[in-house]
């Protein structure tokens, strides 16, 4: 969606919908130092995951009182951390009239697509009852990065976000990465890494199985390795148990 | 508007050089102005080639650092009227070249020239990037085996990333697959990639089969472009693919290989 521009007017800017996916902090209740001590604790988790992250506070969970809620801190102490709070989600008229207070933006809505995922890590230690959890956000499709040209030895493509579609070949001492899964519509003689985030259900697609390396979220099989089933042909490979399994793509 | 062609591979010793020499002197046969740079600074081969070795008094380098004027470096040579010859400086090294410098005597000789070709040096370092980078349309060499079609896609991805067309966005430099050295009848035994394997892997359009023949190395020997020598196979291979260049349609030859007929064996007995 574009609003359409004036014909002849220099326009400052346009409007352009967006989505992004975006990480949400439940919140249980609110104490500063706790707070601070658990938001330490997960990104010392994942240190590269937080940095510069825009978070939103969802407060459907909330069960502290509504004055003990500061958002002036949270803000600042997130901050400290180089997360940046930009929202609310949920929370009665009271909170939403504070956290306006405090410039944050009011979300609409929650989801029922929103998932748990804090508490099946496996870092996490038996561990009290937490007073924050991360959720993420209604996720909107990232949309697939998509090349038509071959992907030729010595370049690297990098879909650092959702999937990535080749529609020609790439070539041996190329690599191609992708978030989520690779589809390559020609033959695979380069490198091809799918789930590079660590997505295990990421999958790798081709017409042709001829790849130096292949990996799923960090599993991965050497051409040596790759000769016995589906070279040559067109395959999918997907980890099932951690194992890398390749099958072939007409009996799929 | 000056077209401007690089003759370029990767890999060296395949043929960028003599094919620079034939196809220079093939447009200019056709009667189109044109001018061949040799940008292998420091290893200078093409006044060899062109037989012009002795005339060389300023070079590209000389004209780059304001030392000598085009017209003194320029070269003109004495078979085909139509055609010069920018030599490289045999005495600096690479880094001479620089991204202005280049671009200021390209656009000079856009200003004369119809056809601007330019011999790469080998490698995919700055001398070679230099050559590719105000390319228009690109002649990628590639003998029958695999390392020097690692290369040439080597090159390739680069011409697709770090050419002046790429950079500024505009339609990409246009691609010409040109198989040098090629021996059908080794490709029989499995010696060689055929040309068919190569246009699979490189996936761009062929321009051209040069066969392998001694006639190559003995024109290059004497000073002589091998297209000149027209009633060699080698010579009406490049003619065709000059041809195809300016945008004739030629069908393909010399891709496969002689059989002996019973008379000639009988008679050559072999």
């Amino acid at each position: 969606m574009t609003d359409t521009p004036t014909n002849g007017v220099r326009q400052v800017f346009q409007l352009k919908s967006a989505s992004v996916s975006m990480t949400a902090l439940a919140l249980y209740y609110f104490e500063n130092e706790e707070f601070e001590a658990t938001l330490r604790d997960k990104i010392n988790q994942a240190p590269g995951f937080f940095k510069d992250v825009p978070l939103i506070i969802s407060l459907e969970k909330y069960e502290g009182l509504d004055s003990d809620l500061d958002f002036f801190s949270i803000i600042g102490t997130c901050r400290r951390h180089n997360i940046h709070i930009v929202g609310v989600r949920g929370g009665n008229e009271d909170q939403r009239r504070m956290a306006r207070g405090a410039s944050l933006a009011l979300i609409p809505g929650t989801s029922a697509r929103d998932k748990d995922h804090a508490n099946d890590s496996t870092l996490d230690a038996p561990a009290p009852e937490p007073i924050a959890e991360f959720t993420s956000a209604p996720t909107v499709a990232v949309p697939a990065k998509i090349i038509s040209r071959p992907v030729r030895s010595g370049q690297q493509v990098c879909a650092a976000e959702g999937d990535l579609v080749i529609l020609a070949s790439v070539q041996p001492g190329a690599e191609v990465m992708a978030a989520g899964n690779i589809h390559v519509y020609g033959p695979l003689r380069g490198r091809a890494l799918a789930g590079v985030n660590g997505d295990e259900d990421a999958r790798i697609f081709c017409q042709s199985l001829e790849a130096e390396l292949v990996s799923i979220a960090g599993h991965y099989k050497i051409s040596e390795d790759l000769q016995g089933s589906g070279w040559k042909s067109a395959v999918q490979l997907q980890l099932k148990d951690s194992l890398m399994v390749v099958t072939p793509l007409e009996k799929a | 508007m000056a077209k401007i062609i690089v003759v370029t591979s990767g890999k060296g010793g395949v043929g960028k050089t003599t094919t620079s020499a034939s196809i220079s002197t093939g447009i200019a046969k056709r009667g189109h102005k044109t001018v061949v740079i040799d940008f292998d600074v420091g290893l200078r081969n093409l006044d060899l080639i062109m037989n012009c070795e002795r005339r060389v008094v300023f070079d590209f380098i000389n004209v780059i650092q304001g030392e000598a004027s085009l017209n003194q470096a320029l070269i003109r040579d004495k078979r085909v009227n139509t055609l010069s010859i920018l030599p490289a400086s045999q005495t600096r090294g690479k880094e001479a070249l620089t991204k202005e410098g280049v671009e200021r005597v390209i656009n000079e000789l856009a200003q004369t020239f119809d056809y601007i070709i330019c011999d790469s040096p080998a490698g995919i370092e700055h001398g070679a990037q230099m050559a590719l980078y105000f390319a228009d349309e690109a002649i990628v060499i590639t003998n029958p085996e695999v390392s020097s079609v690692r290369d040439s896609d080597r090159i390739l991805g680069i011409l697709q990333s770090k050419s002046r067309r790429a950079e500024k966005g505009q339609d990409p430099v246009k691609e010409h697959l040109l198989v040098t050295r090629y021996n059908p009848v080794r490709v029989e035994r499995g010696e060689m990639l055929s040309v068919t394997d190569i246009e699979e892997i490189l996936a761009i359009p062929l321009m051209g089969v040069i066969p392998e023949s001694q006639i190559v190395l003995n024109s290059s020997n004497q000073g002589i472009p091998v297209i000149l020598e027209t009633e060699s196979d080698a010579g009406q291979a490049y003619d065709d693919a000059v041809a195809r260049l300016l945008g004739e349609e030629r069908e393909h030859r010399f891709m496969t290989a002689q059989r002996k007929g019973f008379i000639s064996r009988i008679f050559k007995g072999d």
